[in-house]
């Protein structure tokens, strides 16, 4: 059952954002991003800290607004905040004073549409398995939960774009394996457009359409790969294919770390 | 799973109520016994007017049967056998301590009886002037009610302006901070003019204190809320005024309640202050004017009820503060 996707498109055009540093310089936190990324997609941005990544996710969330340039969703100029660009941290920043089901709950209420919805917080309480945690605090659950959480409190909204900044980072290895392929799930089910922040090049060969391969100094998109790789059953890719592991040394060439790396584990041995 | 593992706990499990005994549970026994042994072998001193006052005797006798009737039921109800376990000592140690005061004032007369009534004289204030003690209870509780709520919602209003708006914080913040630490009891002359009664000037002066308090803390408050937050709620739809009732308010809600804390502590200060200038009645009235009549068992009287009141008052706002913010991580017990 492939739905067809129609909202979600995301364009940048010529993208810049300077920041003033605490003693009044000019930081460019980002400068000529021009990308496209069509409905449904999903897009991982890598790159080492500084890159302006999060500066990214937060133009498109319209948290912060471009230097120069303009972003658009289906077309529509980016301009503030909006339920249609969820968001996700790292820290899943649940709201400590309400229990799960009510933190869940907070952007159907905030839009006045709760009592009509009041199933879809269920669905996704299941969908992200916390069925059972409804009552309890944030400050109870697990990393691994609470981020569940977080994730069930963005999609919950039906976002077209879910903007996700090194959502999994915190997490133990296993888990955050366990969360990819459940992220996917939710990504396959709802056809929601992704773009997820990671410094995990596995990560990103694991889930993504697309790679932004991005540097710092100047803080830009360096290259576009595409991940031609087959998806299995979990819409993962096989993370031991030979494809796999020649795409994930391609983009840490780009970012200019294998070099590095090789030549130092070759002297030493 | 292994995060499931790490499940979280709705409450402590309730122990089984297995019949048992805990040897601290006897000692407020002992303690009364001790006290009431005292108040009857002991004969009073030859020179103590009002030698044969019963009230002290009666309340021992009251204390006696109730803390043989907790003792009997701490034996079959755990949760209450633990407290008193543990406050056994204490409870002794006060009637210990009732009985050391007996003896220096009514029973060897150590101290001027002038000035150190002995404890029955003392509660026998309690059934002589009740009524003038009821009322001034009252009166000052209507004054704490008053200006407590006048000062916090004027600080409620004025801590959001300045945590929320930039334009108050650049109007009202400097005014805050010049008027703010001035002791509200400096402005006493002032109220006593501008306002047409004693009791509107000290509700003037107990609100004021609560304003401040209020104001500077919910305002570090809110200013200080993680902007993460913001973030987050707005990307879920929140407007600006949903962000500070939805979010700034009840994330600033910890620091609230302390300065609603640190307000009732200052207004009973301002409140007995307040009463001994212009007022008729109330707690801090009665005590200043007994004092002036030299009746000091009056006094003892009247302060042994402005603690219980200050009392009641602290403990109440702890436990609609636990209930409020039990969300918190690892509260702060008081
Ligand atoms: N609000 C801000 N004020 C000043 N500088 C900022 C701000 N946000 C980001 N920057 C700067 O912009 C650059 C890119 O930041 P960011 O997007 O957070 O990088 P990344 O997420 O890739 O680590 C960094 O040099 C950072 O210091
Ligand atoms: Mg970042």
């Amino acid at each position: 059952m492939v739905k067809e996707l129609t909202t979600g498109a995301i364009t940048a055009k010529n993208v810049r954002k300077e920041f003033l540093d605490p003693n009044g310089n000019q930081v460019i936190a980002l400068e000529k991003v021009d990308v496209d990324i069509k409905p449904g997609e999903f897009i991982c941005l890598i790159g080492p800290s500084g890159c302006g990544k999060s500066t990214f996710l937060r133009l498109v969330a319209g948290l912060i607004q471009p230097t120069e340039g303009n972003l658009y969703l289906d077309g529509e100029e980016i301009k503030k905040p909006s339920y249609e660009r969820g968001l996700v941290f790292q820290d899943p920043t649940l709201f400590p004073w309400l229990n799960i089901y009510e933190n869940i709950a907070f952007g159907l209420k905030t839009r006045h549409i709760f009592k009509e919805n009041k199933e879809d917080v269920k669905e996704f309480i299941k969908l992200v398995k916390l069925e059972g945690f409804e009552k309890a605090l944030p400050h109870h659950l697990s990393g691994g939960m609470a981020q569940r959480a977080g994730l069930a409190r963005a999609l919950v909204n039906h976002p077209k774009v879910l903007l996700l900044d090194e959502p999994f980072g915190a997490l133990d290895a296993f888990t955050r394996m366990n969360m990819q392929d459940e992220l996917l799930r939710i990504w396959k089910e709802r056809g929601t457009t992704m773009i997820m922040v990671t410094h995990d090049v596995d990560e990103a060969v694991y889930l993504s359409d697309r790679i932004f391969v991005m540097t710092p100094r100047p803080a830009k998109i360096e290259s576009i790969v595409n991940v031609d790789i087959g998806r299995n059953a979990t819409y993962g890719r096989k993370r031991d294919s030979g494809d796999f592991l020649q795409l994930r040394s391609k983009i840490l060439q780009i970012l200019d770390y294998t070099g590095k790396a090789a030549a130092d584990i070759e002297y030493n041995i | 799973m292994s995060e499931l593992v790490q499940t979280f706990r709705k409450e402590k499990t309730k122990e089984a109520s297995r019949p048992d005994f805990r040897f601290r549970t006897i000692l407020p026994i002992l303690g009364v016994i001790v006290a009431l042994a005292t108040e009857i072998l002991i004969p009073a001193h030859a020179k103590l007017k009002y030698a044969n006052l019963p009230h002290y005797r009666y309340f021992l006798f009251i204390a006696l049967s109730a803390t043989i009737l907790l003792g009997i039921a701490s034996i079959f109800w755990g949760s209450l056998r633990e407290k008193l376990n543990y406050r056994g000592a204490f409870i002794g140690g006060v009637f210990l301590f009732l009985t050391f005061l007996n003896l220096v004032t009514a029973k060897w007369m150590l101290l001027p009886q002038l000035y150190f009534p002995s404890i029955a004289r003392i509660f026998s204030v309690f059934f002589e002037d009740s009524k003038l003690i009821l009322t001034c209870i009252q009166s000052s509780l209507t004054l704490l009610v008053k200006g407590i709520l006048i000062g916090f919602i004027a600080g409620m209003i004025c801590g959001i302006a300045v945590g929320w708006s930039k334009k108050a914080n650049y109007w009202i913040y400097p005014l805050i901070r010049i008027l703010g630490p001035i002791p509200s009891s400096t402005w006493t002359p002032l109220a006593l003019v501008v306002f047409p009664s004693a009791k509107g000037a000290a509700i003037f002066l107990i609100a004021f204190g609560v304003w401040f308090q209020i104001t500077i803390l919910t305002a570090s408050g809110i200013q200080s809320v993680k902007k993460a937050y913001f973030e987050v709620s707005s990307t879920l739809g929140a407007n600006d005024l949903q962000n500070l009732f939805k979010i700034a308010i009840p994330a600033a809600s910890p620091s609230i309640f302390l300065g609603f804390f640190n307000a009732t502590c200052s207004s009973f200060v301002a409140l007995m202050a307040a009463e001994m200038i212009g007022c008729k009645s109330g707690l801090g009235w009665y005590v200043n004017w007994q004092k002036t009549m030299l009746s000091y068992p009056n006094v003892y009287a009247g302060l042994i009820v402005v603690a219980v009141f200050c009392y009641i008052l602290v403990t109440l706002q702890f436990k609609v503060r636990d209930k409020l913010l039990s969300w918190q991580e690892g509260v702060v017990k008081w």
